[in-house]
This record gives structure tokens, C-alpha cells and sequence, in this order.
């Protein structure tokens, strides 16, 4: 077992979370009432990932973090070292392969909330913010809660984008996937196995749990 | 005062409203579906934002296209309650009522307790939506409107999803909220029998337009309105008070201003305001004093005015005094009994035609202020729940 790798995947996974949840939610809920006729480009465009293989969204990627693009001579000017090849590069590959596992739940969830109910609330004297914070993100909440566990485990999963602009770099870029190759590719069976084995029953439990308490929450709101 | 002049355009509904209302009291939109009745009230609340014109409630200007007015729908301190009740499915009954409790601003006039106790939702508190009936979650949409603390009630017909039991549970919790809150309510119906039992005000809307606007009776009255009331519905409307009961026949005697009215028995003390709606179809007219018949309501006046209908109908306007009762009969019999402007005519009405379809206890004394309303009437004993 490679311990680091473990840890390593552990944090991306996390801090993809942490910077893509806020925003799938707001990318979410806008993509659930906006009317503009650019909407089946942009669902479009969000969706890329999902159908590209990862090398080509990795090549692009690593295009766009060069030290011959404005990001990259940006991020390199403020922190010191280069995008590519970071566990920061990786977290930016991460969030945005992530973008459709994360926005098209969200969608789903505000498009089910009746416009109807937006106007009560606003009735009940609730600015539209306040609407949004109490009334329709708790009425979001599976969601969003599929959105995270999607990400999440996804993000574990990941190989081609990560290999692509991470390289291969233990405790930097050297993610559980990563590992696994690796150890393959060296006959290492033993601990590859096991990180497969453990990577496997991770993902099914967390997907079994969040799909039996979506489907408990939906239950209650479909009888409301 | 309540002030809506406006219009606006909305597809092939072109809504143009002239109308000025009373700020106590009910006041009831009525018209058929795709008046525009509606979008009228949305309009008040600010969900439809009108091409020109103003809206004013009290010294609150909501709207004012020239001047650039436009409140958002949640400063303008309106409660409303929807044909759907709109509950919040992620909160308790509790949790739904104090959601209106919560944003209210100044000074709390309608209290928690009093909400709950008017409207019988002391047993619903820790329910969730999902598990009351119809009928109760429009009494908690009430509820959640009222406790908003609104300066208006908007109430887009509320009964309409319901059947006619849960109608008939909930009916008698909107009079009882009109008359124990005083604030404004603008009620949008298209049944007659809710209105007359619910308004004091009526505003009739046809085609977008408001072609009538006043005191309840007074419009009720005026046959030219008959069209858009509908022909089986048209009639008059009496404020009266209970005088005394028969038990043994199972009866009640009303009084009004000029007489009295045998009515199925109501369950009111005597005293109790009561108002009657009678179908001018369900009045006959005699020229001379009718003896031996069944029919115990027999009033004297005088043929006012005749209006003649399509068809073979006639609709009589007779002047009982005070009061105006109208009548539908046929072009024919108007014209064997000779009937004229002037002439005496004794009006007959059914005693079984008034049955509490048409029979519902009026709230208040008119034009008297609730605070100054000597003895308010008994109120009802609230409906057994259906649980």
C-alpha cells in the first residue's frame, strides 16, 4: 500500500470539493432558471468532460498552464514554481474535469424547485438571496449531496487528465490511480491489488450511501 | 384607500384596471377563469410588474410607472395566500408559520396564539406538509400569510383545489379571519356563493377589464350585471339578523329592513348578522296577495324596473321599501300580469331555495369599525376535522 498516494488523492479530493461545490451551486442554480438562448452551448461546453478523452482535456490543460499562457506566467509570478507538474496544476485539472459531476445534480435539483415556491417565499418577505439560502438550497440538498459524492469519488478515480499535467511525481502529483499503474507496470501485485481493492469498496460504499439517502429525502418531498 | 389603475399586456389578455377599494373589509375580484383576476392580483403582490399606470394601498405607493416605483415583492408587506398552498415541504407546520412571523416588520398586531387558535392549528403544528389534507394546508397557507403581519391579504382562490367538503371546512375560517383581523383582503374568485358569503366589496373583471366596482348588494342588485354573474347564479343579497327559531319544523325567521325571510334552520343565536343570497331565478312575483300557497315568504313591493333577456326570460327589479329583490320570470307572464314600472306586486321566494348554499353569517355590522362592533356575532364552532 502506498500511503502517501492514499493521502495524496485524499486531499485533492477534498480541496476539489471545497473550491467546486460553492461553484456548481451557483453555476447550478443560474443554469436552472436562466432563459438565454446560449444555454444549450454552455450545458454543452460544462459537459466536454464527460465525452472528450482525458488526454485531449490533459493536453489542452497543460496548454493552458505553460509558462507560455497569461495563467500560467501568472500563477508562476505569485507562487514561485510552475502550474504544470503541481498538486496545485492538479486541483485546477480536477475541478474543472469535475464540472459536470458537480453542476449537472445542482441543476437537476433547482430545476425541480417550482418557481411557484420562490414566489412564496418572497411573499413571505424573503429577499431573493434569503430565498435562496433557506428555502431553496435545504430543498436542494440532494443534490448537492449526490454533486459532492460524485466529485468526490471521481476525483479518486482519476488517471488520464492527472497523468497528463501532473506527471508522475510521488507526494506531489502521485495520486492513488497513479500508484496503482505504477505498481503494475513493476509487478508490485501485492499492493497494487490492494489500493484497487480499497479504492473499489470506497467508492461503492460512498455512492451506495449518498444514492440511499437521496432516494430517502426525494421519497418525503415527492409525498409533500 | 386602495388605489389600482393599471395595465398590462399579457398575450391575448389585455388587462387594464380602474378600480378603488375600501381599505377594510373584503373586497372580492370576481369573473370567469381567464379574466384576467389573476394577473390583477399578481400585480398587487408584484409578481407581474404592469406595462403603466399606479398601485396604491393606504399611503404606500407599491408601483408607479412614472415616477419609477417599483417595490420588490417582498417590501411590499402583502401576505398571500395561493390556490396551492405553497407550504415549505422542508418545514414543519410550525416551522412554516413562523417563517411569515419572522420576516414581519413593526409592531406584531395578529399574534401567534390567536392565529393558531382562529384557524384550529393547535394539532398541526409538528405535521409536515406532505401529511395534512387540502383543506388544512390552505388553513396554515392562511395562516403563514396572516402572521406576516401584511398592511394587505391577497387571496387568489384559495377554495378552488379543494372539494366541496374541504370547502365547506375551511369557508368558515375566512370569515372568521376577515372579521377577526381587521386588515384589507382582496379575495379573486369565480363563485358567486363564496363571495357573497366572503365580501363586502365586489369588483366584477371580464376580459381584463373591471366593468364593475362596489358595494356588494348594490352591484348584486343592478340587473345589468346578470350576464356576467351567469344567469342561474344572478340575484339579490339581504343583510339580515336572526329573529328566532322554529325546532319543531326545524326553521328560522330572519329580519331585514323590510320584513322577514323563513329560512332552513341556521345554527346562530338571535341576533346574529346573516346575510341571504336568493336566486332571482327562485323568486315568483303575484299581483294580488297569494293565499293558498305553500310558499311563507311572500314580501309587497313594486315593479321598479324590467329588464328583458334573450330567449323567453325577463329579469324584475321590485322595490321592497328599502331594499330591491330581483326577478326571473318569463317575457310572457310579464306580460299576462301586465307588469310595468309602478306596478304592486307581491315577490314569493321558497323557504327550501334558501338553504346554506345561500345562507351565510355576515361578519360585521357595516361601515361599523371592528372596535366599535357592539357584540360580535357567536362564532362558529370550528368543523370536526377529518383526521
Amino acid at each position: 500500500m502506498d500511503g502517501t498516494a492514499i493521502a495524496l488523492s485524499a486531499r485533492l479530493a477534498g480541496v476539489t470539493l471545497l473550491v467546486l461545490l460553492p461553484l456548481a451551486v451557483l453555476l447550478g442554480r443560474w443554469l436552472a432558471v436562466t432563459r438565454t438562448r446560449f444555454k444549450p452551448w454552455i450545458e454543452g461546453l460544462l459537459a466536454l468532460p464527460l465525452v472528450l478523452p482525458p488526454t485531449v482535456v490533459g493536453y489542452y490543460l497543460l496548454v493552458a498552464m505553460g509558462n507560455q499562457s497569461a495563467l500560467g506566467r501568472l500563477f508562476e509570478a505569485v507562487v514561485g514554481h510552475a502550474l504544470a507538474f503541481s498538486f496545485g496544476g492538479l486541483v485546477f485539472a480536477s475541478v474543472l474535469v469535475n464540472v459536470p459531476f458537480a453542476v449537472q445534480p445542482v441543476q437537476r435539483a433547482f430545476e425541480s424547485i417550482s418557481p411557484d415556491l420562490r414566489e412564496a417565499a418572497q411573499c413571505c418577505g424573503l429577499t431573493r438571496w434569503q430565498a435562496l439560502w433557506r428555502i431553496e438550497l435545504p430543498l436542494a440538498w440532494p443534490g448537492l449531496l449526490s454533486a459532492a459524492v460524485l466529485t468526490f469519488a471521481h476525483t479518486l478515480g482519476e488517471f488520464g487528465v492527472v497523468l497528463m499535467v501532473g506527471g508522475n511525481i510521488p507526494g506531489e502529483t502521485q495520486t492513488v490511480a497513479i500508484s496503482i499503474y505504477d505498481r503494475t507496470q513493476s509487478f508490485d501485485h501485492a499492493s497494487a491489488g490492494a489500493m484497487a481493492a480499497l479504492l473499489l469498496v470506497i467508492s461503492l460504499v460512498t455512492m451506495a450511501v449518498s444514492y440511499g439517502l437521496v432516494e430517502r429525502l426525494m421519497r418525503r418531498r415527492r409525498s409533500a | 384607500m386602495i388605489e389600482l389603475n393599471f395595465g398590462r399586456k399579457l398575450g391575448a389578455l389585455d388587462l387594464q384596471v380602474d378600480v378603488t377599494l375600501p381599505s377594510r373589509g373584503v373586497s372580492a375580484l370576481f369573473g370567469r377563469s381567464g379574466a384576467g383576476k389573476s394577473s390583477l392580483i399578481n400585480a398587487v403582490a408584484g409578481i407581474v410588474r404592469p406595462d403603466h399606470g399606479r398601485i396604491r394601498v393606504g399611503e404606500r405607493v407599491f408601483y408607479d410607472h412614472d415616477s419609477g416605483t417599483d417595490l420588490p415583492i417582498e417590501a411590499r408587506g402583502i401576505g398571500y395566500v395561493f390556490q396551492d398552498a405553497r407550504l415549505f415541504p422542508h418545514l414543519s407546520v410550525a416551522g412554516n408559520l413562523r417563517y411569515g412571523l419572522k420576516r414581519a416588520r413593526g409592531t406584531h398586531t395578529v399574534g401567534w396564539d390567536s392565529v393558531v387558535e382562529v384557524l384550529g392549528l393547535d394539532h398541526l403544528l409538528d405535521r409536515r406538509p406532505w401529511n395534512l389534507s387540502g383543506g388544512e394546508r390552505q388553513r396554515v397557507a392562511i395562516g403563514r400569510a396572516l402572521l406576516r403581519q401584511p398592511s394587505l391579504l391577497l387571496m387568489d382562490e384559495p377554495l378552488a383545489s379543494l372539494d366541496a367538503p374541504r370547502k365547506a371546512e375551511v369557508l368558515p375560517y375566512i370569515e372568521r379571519l376577515a372579521r377577526e383581523f381587521a386588515l384589507p383582503v382582496l379575495y379573486v374568485s369565480h363563485s358567486i356563493e363564496e363571495v357573497t358569503r366572503l365580501a363586502d366589496h365586489l369588483v366584477i373583471v371580464s376580459e381584463g377589464r373591471t366593468v364593475a366596482s362596489g358595494e356588494l348588494s348594490d352591484i348584486m342588485s343592478r340587473p345589468e350585471h346578470a350576464p356576467l354573474i351567469g344567469r342561474y347564479e344572478a340575484g339579490s343579497v339581504l343583510d339580515c339578523t336572526v329573529l328566532q327559531h322554529n325546532d319543531d319544523y326545524a326553521l328560522t325567521t330572519l329580519r331585514f329592513a323590510d320584513g322577514q325571510l323563513r329560512v332552513p334552520r341556521i345554527d346562530l343565536d338571535p341576533g346574529a348578522p346573516v346575510r341571504v343570497r336568493i336566486r332571482a331565478r327562485d323568486v315568483a312575483l303575484a299581483l294580488s296577495r297569494p293565499m293558498d300557497v305553500s310558499i311563507v315568504n311572500k314580501l309587497p313591493g313594486r315593479v321598479q324596473q324590467i329588464t328583458p333577456r334573450d330567449g323567453p326570460y325577463a329579469d324584475v327589479t321590485v322595490d321592497l321599501g328599502s331594499r330591491t329583490l330581483r326577478a326571473l320570470i318569463t317575457r310572457e307572464s310579464c306580460d299576462r300580469l301586465g307588469l310595468q314600472p309602478g306596478t304592486p306586486v307581491w315577490t314569493m321566494v321558497k323557504s327550501v331555495a334558501l338553504d346554506s348554499r345561500s345562507v351565510g353569517f355576515s361578519r360585521r355590522p357595516r361601515s361599523a369599525s371592528p372596535a366599535q362592533a357592539p357584540d360580535l356575532p357567536q362564532k362558529p364552532g370550528a368543523p370536526a376535522e377529518a383526521d
